[in-house]
């Protein structure tokens, strides 16, 4: 029997909820479900009784497809069982849908098809069928629960389909991508026609996981030109291996092979890091794409060492203008439209939002930034910061092993047909083959729950021996990770929770559904492990045993599914050197003059006040900063309560002059990175980088090249500045291939794209700097980058004067300090300003407003310590250039000629204005 | 000095048990995070505790409405424990989600002692949309947590903080003096600029008591305004406090409330 509780708004009655009850009940139950659901002073419920308002003339119910994550269906059914003290069996359910009434029929723009629908009701309809039609988004899967053999004993040309579209079903279609290229796919073909059989389905699915771009980068690691160990050894890794090797403290304590990064904090902690981005789920589902991409890489943090406790979220979105009003479709029938960019930015924002806040992580550290080349494809990115003991009991935090006899346990949510494909889907271009089955939704309390269990209970009590995340590639990925520690496992399918029946293995063994780590719990733990938590309210379950048998062995219902070597399905891929093809760099323009309205430059209030950052009460330099509520390019937090000292994280990023200089423009970012975090008060002496490479057509020699040349500059800059890159991550083929509104075809590829993400270790933060200047009489200093010079970095006279600047703080000088970054000397001034709302007056003599020189960072002082200040500074490059006044103006002037003269007023008008919509 | 014992509750999404707990234990109490299936399960016993705290997070993910889902759990299982808890000479506060929990349980403002009644909402923001920052408060009521308070400033972070009830129940808080927080202009609004009620709670309410006062429920997070650092003007003060060659304090405002709590036990 389906039953519908609808909730009525008291304040707004066009807006109703519904929770469909699929089970019996009878009267006297549901109204006790009905009340429980309701909260009386602000709604009213009617029960299998369609309500409507008096005036309407359409009515459109919104619900969710078959399979869609629907959260508060779940919380529901909970609720629902505790309070009537009785179960749901798997065919029975709940699901929520919201009916809107409307006076005018609307077309478009309500729903997004992947993951909702729509049902619509005229008046007269809706009242001659006594209101909306009772459905229930059950799954019903028409596949059998079976493996098939997949005939690799075919010409290439059947391969390279095989390769790209997947494996075909029986009736022709086909599964979707692999993401094998020949190569790959002649290897796969050669290893077994050497075992004398075909492949299964699953075994084949579950090399394309493993061997994904996504998983194995293999751009970053294939030899590239002359560079035979690739531009990850060569260039990144290298660089923290030299500067490990000559630092005289250790401060890296796991770097680049585990889920995040780790330095030390202090004698008792380690601090983790880890930055990813979830791009092309976000482009097809911005909400969803975000949610699940911040609350995964929360995963990357409690699946770092033994565990760490996730302290701190950054976000950064780099997108297309919102008020672009072009359309794109990803077919050329013009059927399937992409997104518009507004809808895109409110999505992403939306998701990170819901993902930070209902996991209680704090969110303070984020930034905006705009292109329109990120229209097809936007780009998200996502970090968390860890902390965790050095060690727990007896054992090092940061090291981990699986050990054979272990039994594999899955923790966490149930396996649906969520995110099949997504490891293999974002190693490609977006067009229109792209699975709509990569689009998850996230179920951050479900992971909160877990992620309590295990940091703040089970890891302490020691009872597990490993532990990972399952991200892209699911349970193919997390499993055969962890059996190298061990190696070899097996596994036994069957017994992996499901969300509904009708799962293939193949779908069970590679589904990304969220919310979910993998753990190796010996066997004389697994008691006290399943029963805390079932205690949390924690579904944990053995699917299979680590080994040391050297082979991945997969079994459903006691079939054998999967019989790989290990070494085969981890070493066997094989290089596929590239080329590259140097590009003649066009001339440098010169920078534009830049507006505090400009999209790169203006206030994201609205982002920074919807983002919890006061969470676990660790916020000290927070995202507004001042009178003026300025977004400050960096934020500080103190992770321990009972311990002064702090992290400081920034970023730095300049993707509009890639093209031009890749090598220059990987130095810009790294520059300011570090730069951002000394002009808050951090020591360049600990400071750590992440490297995030988002590009385009990495198939191209011409993308490689610059791909090339960035890397190189990280290499030089991290060991001129002596900065360690701790994590990375990178992805490759930012394209969207598709067709404009008159159905012409259209690639637009995002503007190759380097994040450099900095995070330092301060030892007190009460001396830490924000940017608002703050009292009449302060003078104005610039330090560094006193000539005009753009064109190039000189990262030996920066670090002079980073370590001169920590001097200064060190001796509580500083009374305000930016970094200048985009928008020049200008911009920097005017925030710092209109963050203190005071006047400032400068003469910036022959320096130029507007130039982006690296290196510089703008300070203001007491007039009482001028000489304490120069005499610290004199031998370095610095420049007076005026004072803070007690008058309403901001006035720039270029040897004694006034260039600026702008009220604070409008000054802040501008800066809010852009955004004040939203 | 007595060191009075604090539980703080978790589990399904609260999440602000550990810095509650520490506040607490930085005013001198001792204080448990204990999950409420440990509570059901007889693990742990309430009646141990002379203060009790449903701290803020995001319980069940606010689905069905913010603490509802938690409230409901707490009535099934722990409802007559509670019920004689609240009998006994306790204090009893709920912070933001908590907050949401306690009238969602009937806990406040409970007139007339009808515990289990649900009478007041946090509803949805004016603005619709979680909102973070700082606010002033003036407390009004003279409730054993707010003892010596008048002013303060606090950070809110909520998305369904928006005080609602009835004309007849808000006359009834009145008479009987239970709103023991107002948003109010104040320093924080000299330094920000920011309207001063936040989310649109109605006679801009932040917090109300019930009728014996010993059980508060507010928005705002004491737990995070307890040292000198977390407020949000902190760079500047500590400018001001240096050239008048004062020594940077430590402690922050919100500190006094779990001091209040421990002097409670004290003062009897």
């Amino acid at each position: 029997m389906i039953h519908r509780i609808e909730v009525v708004d008291k304040k707004n009655v066009k807006k109703i909820f519904v929770y469909t009850i699929d089970k019996n009940l009878n009267s006297k139950q549901l109204k006790k479900i009905a009340e429980a659901l309701t909260n009386p002073i602000i709604q009213f419920f009617s029960i299998n009784k369609a309500w409507s308002p008096k005036k309407f003339a359409y009515a459109i119910e919104v619900g969710f497809l078959p399979g869609v994550t629907d959260n508060i269906a779940s919380t529901t059914k909970e609720i629902i069982e505790d309070l009537l003290k009785i179960k749901f069996s798997q065919n029975e359910g709940v699901y929520t849908s919201q009916i809107i009434f409307f006076q005018k029929k609307i077309s478009q723009g309500l729903i997004n098809p992947l993951i909702q629908r729509a049902h619509f009701k005229s008046r007269h309809q809706f009242n001659k069928d006594k209101g909306m039609d009772k459905i229930t988004p059950k799954v019903s899967l028409k596949i059998r629960p079976k493996t098939d053999l997949v005939n690799l004993n075919v010409p290439d040309e059947e391969l390279i389909k095989i390769g790209k579209w997947g494996i075909k079903n029986s009736d022709g279609s086909r599964r979707g991508p692999l993401a094998l290229d020949l190569i790959y796919m002649k290897t796969i073909q050669k290893y077994f026609q050497k075992l004398r059989r075909n492949p299964t389905d699953i075994e084949l699915e579950s090399i394309a996981q493993t061997w994904s771009e996504h998983c194995k980068h293999t751009i970053f690691n294939d030899p590239i030109d002359d560079i035979k160990d690739g531009l990850f050894k060569t260039y990144i890794k290298r660089a923290t291996e030299k500067i490990i090797k000559e630092k005289k403290e250790k401060f890296c304590f796991s770097v680049f092979h585990d889920n995040s990064g780790a330095i030390e904090f202090d004698k008792d902690y380690l601090i983790t890091h880890k930055i990813e981005t979830h791009n092309s789920p976000s482009a097809l589902d911005p909400y969803g794409g975000a949610i699940t991409g911040i609350v995964g890489v929360n995963r990357d943090t409690i699946g770092f060492g033994l565990g760490a406790k996730p302290v701190v979220n950054c976000y950064g979105f780099c997108l297309a203008s919102p008020k672009i009003k072009t359309n794109l479709y990803r077919d050329s029938s013009l059927t399937q439209k992409m997104l518009s960019p507004k809808r895109i930015m409110e999505g992403v924002i939306a998701g990170v939002n819901s993902g930070g806040n209902c996991s209680g992580i704090p969110t303070p550290q984020g930034f905006l930034y705009f292109d329109d080349k990120y229209q097809g494809k936007p780009l998200v990115f996502v970090g968390t910061v860890g902390l965790i003991p050095k060690k727990i009991g007896t054992r090092s935090s940061y090291l981990k092993k699986a050990q054979p006899g272990d039994f594999i346990v899955m923790v966490g949510g149930r396996v649906g047909l969520d995110g099949i494909h997504g490891a293999t889907f974002s190693s490609e271009a977006l067009d229109s083959g792209s699975p709509a089955t990569a689009v998850q939704i996230g179920d951050p309390i479900t992971q909160k729950k877990f992620s309590d269990a295990i940091v703040k209970e089970a890891r302490d009590m020691n009872l597990y021996h490993s532990i990972t995340d399952n991200g892209a590639g699911g349970l193919s990925c997390s499993v055969a990770e962890m059996a190298r520690e061990s190696g070899g496992c097996e596994i036994y399918l069957e017994k992996v929770p499901l969300k509904y029946p009708g799962l293939a293995p193949w779908q069970i063994w590679v589904s990304e559904s969220q919310e979910r780590m993998t753990l190796a719990v010996p066997k004389n733990n697994w008691k006290k492990f399943s029963s805390l938590m079932n205690q949390r309210g924690v579904e944990a379950t053995i699917i299979g045993k680590f080994n040391d048998s050297g082979k991945c062995l997969v079994k459903y219902h006691q079939q054998t599914v999967v019989d790989i070597d290990m070494k085969f399905l981890h070493d066997g891929l094989p290089t596929r050197p590239m080329k590259t093809k140097k590009i003649q760099t066009e001339q440098r323009k010169t920078p534009q003059e830049k507006n505090l309205s400009d999209l790169n430059i203006c206030g994201f209030e609205f982002i920074s006040q919807q983002y919890d950052h006061e969470i676990q009460g660790s916020s000290v330099i927070k995202p507004l900063q001042g009178r003026g509520r300025v977004n400050g390019e960096t934020t500080v937090i103190k992770p321990v309560l009972n311990s002064n000292k702090g992290i400081v994280l920034s970023q730095g990023l300049y993707p509009d002059l890639t093209e031009v200089d890749p090598y220059y423009i990987a130095g810009c970012s790294i520059d300011t990175a570090i730069r951002n975090v000394v002009a808050a008060g951090g020591t360049i002496e600990k400071i750590a980088l992440l490297d995030n490479f988002c590009w385009c057509s990495s198939n191209e020699p011409e993308r490689l090249y610059q791909l090339k040349e960035a890397a190189k500059a990280c290499y030089d800059y991290a060991v001129a500045y002596d900065t360690p890159y701790i994590s990375g991550k990178d992805s490759m083929f930012n394209d969207f291939k598709g067709y404009d509104e008159k159905g012409n075809p259209v690639k637009i590829s995002v503007p190759p794209t380097l994040l450099i993400s900095s995070i330092g270790i301060i030892d007190d933060i009460l001396k830490t700097v924000s940017i608002d200047v703050k009292f009449p009489g302060d003078l104005v200093y610039l330090l560094g980058g006193t000539d005009n010079n753009w064109q190039e970095i000189n990262p030996l006279k920066n670090k002079k004067n980073y370590q001169l600047f920590h001097q200064l703080v060190e001796n509580g000088l500083i009374a305000s300090s930016i970094s200048v970054t985009r928008g020049g000397l200008a911009v920097a001034l005017e925030k710092m300003a209109i963050s203190g709302m005071l006047g400032v007056e400068v003469d910036l003599k022959n320096l130029d407003l507007f130039l982006e020189v690296q290196g510089r960072i703008l300070l203001t002082i007491n007039p009482r310590n001028k000489n304490k200040l120069e005499e610290i500074i004199k031998n370095s490059s610095y420049l007076l250039i005026g004072k803070v006044t007690d008058k309403d103006k901001i006035i720039i002037k270029k040897n004694r000629e006034t260039i600026v003269n702008l009220s604070l007023e409008r000054a802040l008008k501008s800066y809010q204005s852009t955004f004040n919509n939203y | 000095m007595i060191k009075p014992k604090a539980i703080v509750f978790s589990g399904y999404g609260l999440n602000c048990e550990e810095e509650t707990k520490y506040a607490f234990e930085l005013a001198g109490s001792q204080a448990d995070i204990v999950h409420i299936n440990d509570l059901i399960a007889g693990y742990y016993n309430i009646d141990n505790y002379q203060i009790l705290a449903i701290p803020g997070g995001f319980a069940y993910g606010d689905d069905t409405g913010s603490g509802n889902a938690y409230a409901l759990k707490m009535k099934n299982h722990l409802w007559e424990k509670i019920l004689n808890f609240i009998k006994k000479d306790v204090l009893i506060i709920g912070i933001c989600n908590g907050f949401q929990v306690l009238v969602n349980l009937g806990l406040l403002p409970a007139l007339n002692k009808a515990y289990g009644k649900r009478e007041v909402a946090l509803d949805h923001n004016s603005l619709p949309r979680y909102n973070v920052r700082w606010v002033d408060l003036e407390m009004k009521n003279n409730s054993p947590w707010l003892r010596g308070i008048k002013n303060i400033s606090l950070p809110i972070a909520h998305g369904e903080g928006k005080f609602t009830t009835s004309v007849k129940t808000l006359k009834k808080l009145k008479e009987r003096k239970l709103i023991c927080a107002q948003f109010v202009k104040g320093d924080i609004y000299q330094y920000q600029h920011l309207p001063a009620n936040p989310n649109g709670a109605m006679e801009n309410i932040a917090g109300i008591t019930d009728e014996t006062k010993r059980i508060l429920g507010i928005m705002p997070h004491p737990e995070r305004a307890i040292f000198f650092h977390q407020q949000p003007n902190f760079p500047y003060l500590k400018e001001r406090y240096l050239r008048g060659s004062q020594s940077i304090p430590r402690f922050g405002p919100g500190l006094k409330i779990f001091q209040n709590s421990v002097n409670y036990f004290n003062s009897l």
